[in-house]
């Protein structure tokens, strides 16, 4: 599923950067030694934006839950209904969550608590996306 | 006259505050409807600005006092039902022109000041306090009964609208783009992903069900009991424009949107503006219709830690958010006559339930609920209002249904099966949102 182009702005730039570079980096805040998805201005704990870092991920994580689109509002994704949408839990923190569409799993087949693996896609203009599979 | 946003001070958002201290003290004592339609039509009869001005008229004919005596308005200036105006589009200045407007030609149409009201409702003479409960009617209510109580205003209007457009929810805009900013990318919300509104509640639903053993068919007495209560709500969509009872079997057959929320699970975007009157409880004695006080308000501002919140997060969040209610209010569960918590999304109506402990309800126990009688007639009350189910998504069907029952008003729709006395109301959110208690006495 080709997903549309992202063009990597101040905040998320090191996280998409990564990503081209097969890398999956989540923000840190080093003072509370805490990750946090999605990445904002100030650590979400602390409310200080002064000791965050962004930090290599092991890339593995389990399937926490899921649902299935029939109706998505992205024009481009349309053509591709009905499809997964995940929500995986990285291992390095099961509190940390992240989008999958889980390619290779069928419609509605989606093993939750299976283990998986981060791989990365192409969008729609070239920028590299996470994406996860289920670990055989 | 500049109007603010409420400050976050006025909303009682933690435990432990005690008794509200303006217990009993702030009373509704007038309700007014704007007809519903889907979608505006273009003319300046079915504005959004409209259909205000008829639902404030209408709010201060029913309490009987005469426009000179009011004082104060409390308005969500934000009427997205998701439609928002296309960039680039002309506005139609016949339209705007066929008000009193403001410097903003979409104010009336697509958004709404308090200067707006002001300036289209000359009758409106001694306005001295204006404020913006920002999000929906909801925060208005907090905010007007917040108001009221603190003498900041005596006689106070409370105004929620909704503009619809034409064109589907939420699927334009950078939606249909070829390329979105990354912050977006990442988002909780509408993301990369392609997540419909509705994915979210889905998701803790799903995980509701795995937890407990229930399943989405456990659903269908609940949404019949919805649409049926909001065919008796002759001010709702459905009751108005299609009055269909949905079966058990059409809520089975419906199309997914986010599988396990189906079409029916998504409340229906309308156009409609609904108005209250608040004053003082001591002022309200003398009225014309009888005085439904204002036990207490609480409000959650729950943040899960990620991207969507987890059952364990829901639970947490709704569970304080019922000893908020609980608490400020002076009262307990056993107290409550009926409950008219939010619902648009359907699935997330249990989480309120079983966080307000309705009728001693458990986690996990609402859906077993929903399989006994939970009607109008019947000792258990589930939404006797339909909510944004029953009647379209305005997000203050429960707030006039709780005044009704009180006031004896509620007309088809009046519950038998208990007295009622005190009712709640509320949401939207689980994770978020504004709660009143409402009472027949000021306790």
């Amino acid at each position: 599923m080709v997903k549309q182009g992202v063009v990597p702005d101040e905040l998320t730039k090191p996280f998409w950067d990564a990503a081209n570079q097969g890398r999956l980096e989540m923000q840190n805040c080093s003072a509370c030694n805490r990750l946090q998805n999605p990445p904002l201005p100030a650590c979400s704990q602390c409310k200080s934006g002064e000791h965050l870092e962004w930090k290599e991920m092991s890339g593995r994580g389990k399937i926490y839950n899921y649902g299935v689109v029939y109706d998505c509002p992205v024009k481009l994704l349309q053509q591709e209904q009905p499809f997964n949408l995940v929500v995986i839990t990285l291992d390095d923190d099961p509190g940390i969550q992240m989008y999958s569409h889980l390619p290779g799993t069928p419609v509605d087949e989606v093993p939750v608590g299976a283990a998986v693996q981060v791989i990365f896609e192409d969008t729609a203009n070239g920028q590299k996306v996470p994406e996860w599979r289920v670990v055989a | 006259m500049t109007t603010e946003n409420a400050p976050a001070s006025m909303y009682r958002t933690t435990e432990g505050l005690g008794v509200w201290e303006h217990k009993g003290k702030v009373a509704a004592v007038g309700i007014g409807h704007s007809p519903t339609t889907r979608r505006w039509d273009g003319t300046p009869e079915n504005t959004m600005g409209a259909n205000s001005i008829i639902a404030l008229r209408r709010a201060i004919e029913d309490a009987g006092v005469s426009p000179d005596q009011i004082d104060g308005l409390v308005l969500d200036p934000v009427t997205t039902t998701g439609a928002h105006w296309p960039e680039g589009q002309p506005i139609p200045m016949d339209v705007v022109n066929a008000f009193n407007p403001t410097d903003d030609p979409l104010d009336g149409i697509a958004k709404l000041s308090a200067e707006w009201i002001l300036k289209n409702m000359p009758e409106l003479t001694n306005v001295k306090f204006t404020m913006y409960g920002l999000g929906c009617m909801s925060h208005a209510i907090v905010v007007a009964a917040q108001a009221v109580g603190e003498g900041r205003t005596h006689t106070c209007l409370v105004l929620k609208s909704w503009h619809n457009l034409e064109g589907r929810y939420n699927q334009s805009g950078i939606s249909a783009a070829d390329t979105v900013p990354g912050t977006f990318a990442l988002s909780p919300g509408r993301t990369l992903w392609g997540a419909p509104g509705s994915y979210g509640t889905a998701l803790q639903f799903a995980e509701y069900c795995r937890k407990y053993g229930k399943s989405h068919d456990m659903m269908a007495p609940f949404m019949a009991n919805s649409r049926r209560n909001g065919l008796l709500f002759p001010e709702g969509y459905w009751a108005q424009h299609r009055p269909e009872q949905l079966t058990a079997e059409d809520y089975l057959n419906a199309r997914w949107i986010a599988k396990p929320a189906s079409l029916f699970d998504n409340d229906i975007p309308i156009m409609v503006s609904g108005a209250y009157l608040f004053t003082t409880a001591e002022r309200a004695k003398d009225m014309k219709q009888k005085p439904v006080y204002i036990l207490n308000h609480a409000s959650s501002r729950g943040a899960q830690r990620s991207i969507l919140p987890t059952l364990d997060e829901v639970e947490a969040e709704t569970a304080s958010t019922g000893r908020k209610i609980y608490e400020g209010a002076g009262i307990t569960a056993d107290d409550l006559s009926f409950e008219n918590m939010y619902d648009g999304f359907s699935l997330f109506h249990q989480f309120h339930l079983e966080g307000l402990r309705y009728r001693g309800m458990q986690n996990g126990d609402a859906l077993d609920f929903y399989q006994t009688d939970i009607s109008i007639e019947g000792p258990n009350p589930v939404l006797p209002s339909g909510g944004n189910i029953g009647s379209g998504r305005s997000r203050f069907w429960m707030h006039t249904d709780c005044i009704q029952q009180i006031q004896g008003r509620a007309g088809a729709r009046q519950i038998t099966g208990v007295k009622p006395e005190i009712g709640v109301s509320g949401g939207p959110m689980p994770m978020g949102g504004n709660f009143t208690v409402w009472s027949a006495s000021p306790g």
